[in-house]
């Protein structure tokens, strides 16, 4: 791998050295957790590992609920009680396979935030965020059709609501829905498909884990002042950085060890709390739930999505120019994809040529005010579709994109920035000076 | 009607809303302090055991318990019953289809709870998770964070809220006045409507429930004499199905208890490794 | 000088071994449940002991159930029957095919073939040798026997002709063993408790 310099593995028994001539993979290994590291990452820079083992947690337990689960509409919600009552240990697997959603959700929500605040989506880290946004939505539809297996009432209207978004789209909306069903509603064929699918997405995603991985390993990471690593001699990239094994994997796991106290908390306490009563309901086609809500990590897009109804002005106008095609239910889906499309654009809308918020003094209140909008937006799509819930979010969705496709461009041009360290080491060495003790 | 935005969203008690007060029907749920509650809470067992007495004598024959293998009525944490007692509870209880014999026969300790009898009479297996008690504040559901979700409340409620049936209610009106029931049918004349005839809100909580009131003072012999109030037997009855919603409620806790002693202990040691690990970096002298 | 680093060292490795250990423990109280939930279920488990009615099985008829997913024969003996059992029992049990009793009740393994050793042990009120309890498993290739029929009045089984005499001992024909004795014992005089 290119980057930083580095040292390289070298084999020194024989039958180190007889592998590495066939396969390298130990080298591989040795380059990929030695990578030099920037010092100065703070505590935001955990989210990561948080995640991998998220990924690691909901493969290995959806791999062992499968083995218990049957994917029918007649048996589905009765194996889930199954596991829940009689298989060895399944309540607690189950549960942390429901929580560790949540987690999951949770730790990326949070490592997006912190990507957009330090700049992390700038160049030349364009292809990781573009991954990393990739590997988001992959990850809505997994959790998504995960959702549906338990086959709840919940299950089943969220099935219902969300792949009539599909049916939305002008001329083949239907058939796209039909097709996704694998029928004109609900029912088995997509009970099936959906549980094909949600095991295999997960494999999916840890493939584009790996790329975003070597991606940022490439350009190496960013870190909290922006300033890239010295890379013109070994020497110099030594005072920037530390190799990632063991400083940062021990930091990391310092980390994901006090979060999963808290998880586990959750998961031994209160494992219910962040789902939806209605879903140990059994799904029934002839009832809708009285309201039906997502889970609290859609939240923000469902309520992007209902935000626009037929008396905003804006969907009007896109209604009259596009002679109708596009309705408010049609914009509402598009400005859902849209909230995350402008987010993996932010490489090419964000003008500024600083890359962390930390010395953009315009930028950062900007910034928490969108962090607090994402907080609203979560709020508003777990309320009823009615005043005031329903201004509050157009409100919400209308700065979500004024961020990204006004203040991101505008603020690169009007901002006049704070002057930076030149150095990662100087910045590290600055922030410790302070805490240093007479020594002897 | 529950809404829960999770963790993410604690930072919203500082956005504290416009206080609206959703449309529909308002109850009010009282948080019973049950044995099972908290993290180190268990089941009573003698609790369950008055528990499946008032379900036998007053909820089995309208409604099911379709998920509950019988046989767990033995386990422990549970009401715990020796074996014997179990078949012979299965037995003389009830009689299940057999597709062996193609006949009906005596229940098995191996045999589940027969389903429900009629029609609109839900199955209660899962009665205490299906239902939450407790929502809010402001629709975030936070409250459920020091009570619980409240589904046992939410039967207790149910069980002790047929009430007087409000004065603009016609006496003819379909059901028994529930003062806790949510989504029953609501006389119009108890409605408030504005001009427009938009519902505004309702004069009396909760709504008309079609079941008739189950329980009533001293229905029940208790073996040990236990308290008959309705009161008790709707506590009871109310404890025992959230043990049949979640019968492995006290290992989880156990389960989780240990998690969480294990993490804090491994957290303090990362802790420290990671504080030598780096001090060397850290306490240079800046050049 | 070098004593304090030495101090400082231990107990700098301490540290790191200990945070290694606690680690160690830490996955491996995750990964035992992730096995042990392979193992069978409450469900399953509670199925290995069965209780059977024998009130309706007349002498000289035989019922067939189900445990744990294979057939039992529960069959009573005329008197006639096990009078026949014990003419057909050879004064040396070494020359049977399968000497041994394979009688799971016996904590014995090496306990022999005879009659006595076969059968279940009789309710109040009936004579010996009257209830014989045995796995329906041909001991060849896993066929089903069929009851009263044979060369030997026992079992025969169809598959490739292994004939079981009335103590269900393999007499003739490719099978290596004895029908299996499973764990039986009666609850009441009625009532055999399988497993």
């Amino acid at each position: 791998m290119s980057g930083i310099p580095h040292d390289h593995y070298e084999p020194r028994s024989n039958i180190e050295k007889w592998l590495h001539s066939r396969l390298p993979v130990i080298g591989l290994l040795y380059g990929t957790l030695m990578i030099p590291t920037p010092k100065n990452l703070n505590w935001w820079w955990i989210w990561g590992i948080v995640l991998a083992f998220c990924l690691a947690l909901q493969i290995v337990t959806g791999i062992v609920l499968a083995m218990h689960y049957t994917p029918h509409v007649d048996t589905a919600f009765a194996s889930i009680e199954h596991i829940m009552r009689n298989v060895n240990s399944g309540h607690m697997i189950r549960y942390l396979h429901m929580n560790g959603a949540s987690l999951f959700f949770f730790a990326v929500y949070i490592h997006i935030f912190r990507g957009l605040y330090y700049g992390s989506y700038k160049p030349p880290r364009e292809i990781t965020w573009i991954i990393g946004m990739l590997i988001y939505l992959l990850m809505m539809g997994t959790a998504f059709m995960g959702y549906v297996l338990p086959w709840g009432q919940m299950s089943f209207w969220g099935a219902t609501v969300i792949t009539g978004l599909f049916g939305a789209i002008p001329f083949i909306g239907e058939y796209i829905q039909t097709w996704l069903l694998g029928g004109p509603a609900v029912d088995n064929a997509t009970l099936n498909r959906f549980f094909s699918l949600h095991y295999l997405l997960p494999f999916v995603i840890a493939a584009l884990v790996i790329l975003h991985i070597w991606a940022f390993h490439t350009t190496g990471n960013n870190n909290p002042t922006g300033v890239e690593v010295r890379r013109e001699s070994k020497a110099e990239a030594d005072r920037d950085t530390v190799p990632f094994w063991p400083y940062f994997v021990i930091k990391d796991l310092f980390a994901l060890a006090v979060i999963l106290v808290v998880f586990f908390a959750i998961v031994g306490f209160m494992p219910n709390y962040l789902g939806h009563p209605d879903n140990y309901i059994e799904a029934n086609p002839l009832v809708t739930p009285a309201h039906i809500v997502p889970e609290w990590y859609f939240l923000p897009f469902y309520a992007i999505l209902r935000a626009f109804t037929s008396d905003v002005w804006v969907v009007m106008l896109a209604n009259w120019i596009t002679g109708g095609i596009i309705n408010a239910k049609f914009f509402g889906v598009l400005a859902m994809f849209g909230a995350i499309v402008v987010m993996a654009l932010a490489p090419w809308l964000d003008t500024s040529m600083v890359r962390s918020g930390r010395y953009r003094p315009m930028f950062k209140w900007w910034f928490w005010l969108l962090v607090a909008d994402f907080v609203v937006l979560t709020w508003c799509g777990a309320q009823p579709a009615e005043p005031p819930y329903s201004t509050i979010s157009l409100i919400g969705s209308t700065y979500w994109f004024f961020y990204f496709l006004i203040i991101l461009p505008l603020l690169g041009v009007i901002e006049k920035p704070e002057p930076r360290p030149s150095t990662v080491e100087e910045d590290f060495d600055h922030h410790y000076s302070k805490s240093e003790t007479p020594a002897e | 009607m529950l809404k829960k935005i999770g963790i993410a969203a604690l930072a919203a008690l500082t956005f504290s809303g416009t206080g609206a007060t959703a449309a529909g029907g308002s109850t009010h749920i009282h948080d019973v302090q049950f044995s099972f509650e908290g993290p180190f809470g268990k089941f009573d067992q003698y609790q369950l055991q008055r528990g499946l007495q008032v379900y036998t004598e007053a909820c089995a024959s309208c409604h099911g318990l379709q998920y509950v293998p019988l046989r767990t009525l033995g386990d422990e944490g549970g009401p715990h019953f020796s074996e014997d007692e179990v078949r012979a509870y299965a037995a003389q209880n009830f009689t299940v289809y057999d597709p062996e014999i193609d006949d009906d026969r005596p229940a098995r300790p191996t045999d589940h709870f027969p389903g429900s009898n009629l029609e609109n009479a839900p199955d209660l297996s899962l009665m205490a998770k299906k239902r939450a008690g407790f929502h809010g504040p402001y629709g975030t559901g936070l409250a459920q964070l020091f009570k619980g979700t409240g589904g046992a409340e939410y039967i207790a409620a149910i069980l002790t809220g047929y009430e007087e049936a409000p004065e603009c209610a016609p006496d003819d009106f379909e059901g028994d006045y529930n003062s806790a029931f949510p989504s029953g049918g609501y006389p119009d004349e108890c409605k408030i409507f504005n001009e427009e005839g938009i519902e505004l809100g309702r004069k009396a909580p909760g709504s008309w429930i079609a079941m008739p009131p189950p329980l009533f003072d001293e229905q029940i012999e208790f073996a040990d004499n236990h308290d008959n109030t309705v009161h008790h037997m709707a506590e009871d009855v109310s404890a025992f199905l959230m043990w049949t919603a979640e019968p492995k409620m006290m290992v989880r806790k156990e389960a989780g208890l240990t998690g969480v002693i294990l993490l804090i202990l491994l957290s303090a040691l990362l802790y420290l490794t990671n504080k030598r690990l780096w001090a060397p970096l850290k306490n240079r002298k800046s050049p | 000088m070098s004593n304090i680093e030495n101090i400082e060292g231990t107990r700098r490795d301490f540290i790191y071994y200990a945070t290694a250990g606690a680690g160690a423990v830490a996955t491996g109280a995750a990964v035992w449940p992730l096995v042990n939930q392979m193992n069978p279920s409450a469900d399953v488990q509670a199925l290995s002991s069965v209780r059977v009615d024998v009130s309706g099985v007349d002498p000289g008829t035989q019922l067939t159930v189900k445990w744990l997913g294979k057939p039992v024969f529960i069959r009573h003996r005329t008197g006639a029957e096990i009078h026949k059992a014990k003419e057909q029992e050879p004064d040396d049990l070494s020359s049977l095919p399968d000497p041994l009793a394979r009688n799971a009740n016996l904590g014995d393994g090496k306990a022999l073939a005879t009659d006595e050793n076969r059968v279940m042990p009789s309710p109040e009120g009936e004579g010996a040798g009257a209830w014989i309890v045995q796995v329906g498993v041909c001991s060849h290739l896993g066929c089903v026997p069929l009851g009263t029929s044979g060369d030997f009045g026992g079992w025969f089984c169809p598959c490739h002709g292994s004939h079981y005499d009335l103590s269900g001992r393999i007499r003739k024909g490719p099978a290596p063993e004895n029908l299996i004795v499973p764990v039986a014992q009666w609850v009441d005089n009625t009532t055999i408790k399988l497993g």
